[in-house]
């Protein structure tokens, strides 16, 4: 999803007042006083919309973000349980209802995931949190003991009496610490005292991933539910013209078949039958422009493009100028193409509509926004929508939609039918559903002082703006830049004295989307090439080439120097491999990989990938390691594979025959290097992804002395 | 040419159960709809990403083309009649080394790995690649299967010790 927290962060921190060390609770650490009816008959403590104590000890955190992998159900928890001093052990997450304000991200406004932001977002909210309800089981001891607060101390799920060892547990104190009167402000703890935070452990949501207990939306079943398929236009932008449906309607178990906005829904009795009555289906579209659509076309009228100046992303000094006078001039072009999330669960929306409130249960990253489109599409209010979070399998941006497009589709099917139904997207749906990283192309060019290092860079990209026509534009598109198009690459970190970046932005009607790592996707691609394309042509090693011009970022520099210390680099390798590698900040994480790569007979292996990464201070230590585990696999199915095509507006890929994904025989050997961090807590689920690509294009190089410029690399060393 | 609904007799995790379907059914639509056993999963329906493995006598097969008349008579083993508390030992590795992410390929990728190690013991490497690279995990668990797998091995080896 978008980066859109990195510039608001910063104002949540001004306007939340941390002053001596103590965190004022207010609006971000809602704390509610239970009435005293209310308390005096409570089966549980539940001082605020995260955390509910049961008499039998349990402690029920409800999580509001989405779990799709990058270990929100554990990390949070621990957020919370490092400052209520809650028994571990006894700590059961349950998935956030898009019902309450207190859920909404601390900067968005909106329930939503994304933008690597979970951890960082709550990081002082949710310990604000924890201790808040821990002093009012303090409280609640104390006067049970008849003893000074002070005398009293919190520890592993019981408040404890130091003078005399009494001890009372916090499912004991669950009526009397209701009845207390909530703290106006708390102490967090130093770093220095965390139990919890910065150690490995395990993830309270392995066991049932382990016995087929976990659900997922397309687990989700209701009674007099119906399945649906849905027959989508072939191209972009297409309207359905006519439908005939005599096939279809003869097929056993469908039941009906219904005309939406999107196409043509096919309603069974299950998917077998819903898929046997779709493929029966004969349609017939206007197809408009999006017809015509070829990603060969596209790339030629790309490059033009980029041949012209575009707006402007970020000037220093005059780049033209001094490119002019450079004792060495390079240029270069990269070509990126359209990429699928393709998370293993394909897409899919269960809703139940009554007259005058729906359910939803689904797997999204956009709780708020897919609740207001909902209940715009079903004539409901939004507080009439109730979205059930299931297990996400997979997201990486996909359920995050930007326009709600699976949750609104399924909402027009309910309100066609008028039964509960469930609409199921087929792998192949997927694949062709647009709202895809975009194609992008990028003109790049430097010029070397004597000494071969850079004194001019200037870079221009092309490409469509994932925000524009969302209701983010206003927020993320700026004077005609979408930042998200230039992330990245406006932001270089090399020490050059004349730069400048400006962009295309060309519209078209594909529909693409934030996937994983967003523009960084591209952006560290091209930059990270470049710079090797120069260390080269200047005759020096890439990785001191880089840390020269690193000289102005010191965490950027630290991650490269540990990455290359801990993959051997300058060390002999055996013949036929080589080295690259590549540094990235992105979502204010710094990630350095070095990738170490064979090819033989056109085919490039990767055999081990060394990452270090700055992300602050680290909540779970093993959810980091396997979070740049998974965004290595990630970042290579694309570098190495990746690609949807169009050709007569069609998308030429279908399942993963022909849009291939990592296996096992491809795996390399990760190690990942955390470095020690005081700094507060960045982004982990997607800054792991943007090295990838341009470590292995170098180690290529290395190996063979071809230069990728255009990905997926795929089978371009067997032409070479 | 719809195809005719026939009575089915399937034997799946000990159990017996009749089910009325057309017979080309996936059986992976019928472990899900019908017997609500919806740990195995649904990732591309043409037998490229195994998330739908379930064992018949033993071996993995990728239910969703398996047509539920070809298994009458096989007993079909899911992730959910793998173990009744979470127990096996693929499961017992899978909890230690804390593999899953998304968690939604998981089901078939320890399906998968209980046929592996049903047939050998100890597998090296090679073998788990080979037995290994027909379930796709998107999130990209695959160094911590492995190490899952040769866990499970030596939990299974120390289980058989102790029995003697």
């Amino acid at each position: 999803m978008s980066d859109k927290s990195k510039t608001t962060r910063r104002d949540v921190y001004k306007t939340q007042p941390v002053a001596g060390g103590r965190l004022v609770l207010g609006f971000h650490v809602p704390v509610r006083r239970a009435s005293d009816a209310a308390a005096a008959s409570a089966a549980a403590f539940a001082p605020n919309a995260f955390i509910r104590i049961g008499k039998d000890d349990t402690v029920t955190l409800a999580v509001n973000k989405s779990e799709m992998g990058q270990g929100v159900f554990t990390a949070l928890p621990m957020l919370i349980c490092e400052e209520l001093e809650a028994d571990w052990s006894k700590v059961r997450v349950a998935s956030a209802s898009s019902m309450a304000k207190d859920y909404r991200h601390t900067s968005w406004g909106a329930q939503g995931t994304g933008g690597s932001s979970s951890v960082a977002s709550e990081w002082e909210r949710l310990r604000g949190v924890g201790a808040a309800a821990r002093e009012m089981l303090i409280s609640a001891a104390a006067a049970a003991f008849a003893a000074d607060r002070s005398q009293c101390r919190a520890e592993n799920g019981a408040v404890i009496h130091v003078p005399t060892g009494r001890r009372l547990r916090y499912g004991q104190l669950v009526e009397k610490a209701s009845g207390m009167e909530p703290p106006k402000d708390v102490a967090l703890k130093q770093p220095k005292d965390f139990k919890l935070i910065g150690k490995p452990t395990r993830r309270l949501d392995t066991p049932e991933k382990t016995d087929g207990s976990a659900l997922f939306g397309l687990d989700v079943s209701i009674p007099g539910m119906f399945t649906a398929l849905v027959a989508r236009s072939p191209v972009f932008g297409g309207k359905l013209k006519s439908f005939n449906a005599q096939m279809t309607k003869a097929v056993p178990g469908v039941v009906d078949v219904l005309e939406i906005p999107s196409g043509v829904a096919v309603i069974a009795d299950g998917f077998w039958s819903a898929k046997k009555g779709r493929d029966a289906l004969e349609t017939t579209w206007d197809e408009g422009e999006g017809g015509k659509l070829s990603t060969d076309a596209l790339r030629g009228h790309y490059a033009q493009l980029a041949g012209k100046p575009g707006t402007v992303a970020r000037k220093d000094g005059d780049a033209a100028k001094a490119f002019a006078k450079a004792a060495k001039q390079l240029s270069a072009e990269y070509d990126v193409p359209y990429l699928a999330h393709a998370p293993m669960e394909p897409l899919n929306c269960v809703i139940d509509l009554r007259d005058e409130s729906c359910e939803i249960w689904t797997g999204t990253q956009a709780q708020t926004a897919d609740q207001r489109s909902a209940a715009a599409i079903l004539g409901l209010k939004p507080d009439q929508v109730k979205i059930h979070t299931m297990y996400l399998g997979g997201g990486f941006g996909r359920r995050g939609s930007k326009n709600s497009d699976f949750v609104s589709e399924a909402a027009h099917v309910a309100r066609a039918l008028g039964k509960p139904v469930k609409v199921i997207w087929t792998r192949e749906d997927d694949i062709r559903g647009g709202y895809y990283r975009p194609l992008w192309h990028d003109r790049i060019e430097a010029g070397l002082d004597a000494g071969g290092y850079p004194v001019a860079w200037r870079h221009t990209i092309v490409g469509q703006s994932i925000m524009a026509g969302s209701r983010y534009e206003a927020s993320m598109v700026k004077g005609g830049i979408d930042e998200t198009s230039v992330e990245g690459a406006a932001d270089l970190p090399y020490s050059i004295p004349n730069i400048l970046v400006d962009l295309h932005t060309p519209s078209l009607p594909v529909t693409t989307l934030w996937w994983r790592s967003v523009g960084h996707s591209h952006t560290a691609f091209v930059v990270e090439s470049f710079i090797d394309e120069l260390a080269h042509a200047a005759g020096k090693n890439p990785f001191e080439f880089r840390r020269v011009l690193l000289c102005g970022a010191p965490r950027h520099l630290h991650v490269l120097e540990l990455a290359a210390e801990r993959a051997g680099w300058g060390e002999a390798l055996p013949a036929g491999r080589g080295r690259g590698i590549a540094v990235h900040k992105s979502f204010d994480s710094y990630v350095a990989q070095v990738a170490e790569v064979s090819v033989a007979d056109g085919k490039v292996k990767v055999h081990r990938v060394v990452c270090a990464v700055d992300c602050g201070m680290t909540v779970n230590p093993d959810t980091v390691a396997a979070q740049m585990e998974s965004a290595i696999v990630f970042g290579l199915s694309a570098a190495l594979w990746g690609a949807i095509t169009l050709k007569d507006g069609r998308v030429e890929q279908g399942n993963f025959n022909n849009y291939p994904i990592l296996r096992m025989k491809d795996m390399p050997e990760v190690q990942v290097h955390i470095v020690p961090s005081r700094e507060e807590p960045t982004g982990i689920g997607e800054p792991g992804v943007p090295p990838i690509a341009p470590a292995v294009a170098n180690a290529v190089f290395m190996a063979t002395g071809i230069r990728i410029r255009r990905l997926p690399i795929g089978d371009a060393l067997k032409k070479a | 040419m719809a195809v005719k609904s026939e009575t089915t007799q399937l034997s799946v995790n000990g159990r017996k159960y009749t089910v009325e379907a057309p017979t080309d059914t996936p059986l992976l639509w019928v472990l899900r709809e019908r017997l609500g056993l919806t740990g195995t999963k649904y990732g591309c329906g043409i037998a490229l990403c195994g998330a739908c493995t379930v064992l018949a006598d033993g071996v993995a097969i990728r239910s969703c083309v398996t047509p539920v008349a070809s298994v009458i008579g096989k007993e079909i083993t899911t992730i959910e009649g793998l173990s009744a508390d979470r127990s096996h030992p693929l499961q017992k590795a899978w909890i230690d080394v804390d593999v899953p992410q998304c968690g939604y390929c998981q089901s078939g990728q320890i399906m998968a790995a209980a046929a592996l190690l049903a047939r050998k013991k100890e597998p090296s490497d090679a073998d788990i690649d080979a037995a290994m690279s027909g379930v796709l995990c998107r999130c990209g668990t695959y160094q911590r299967i492995r190490r899952a797998i040769h866990l499970a091995a030596s939990i299974s080896a120390k289980g058989a010790q102790n029995e003697r």
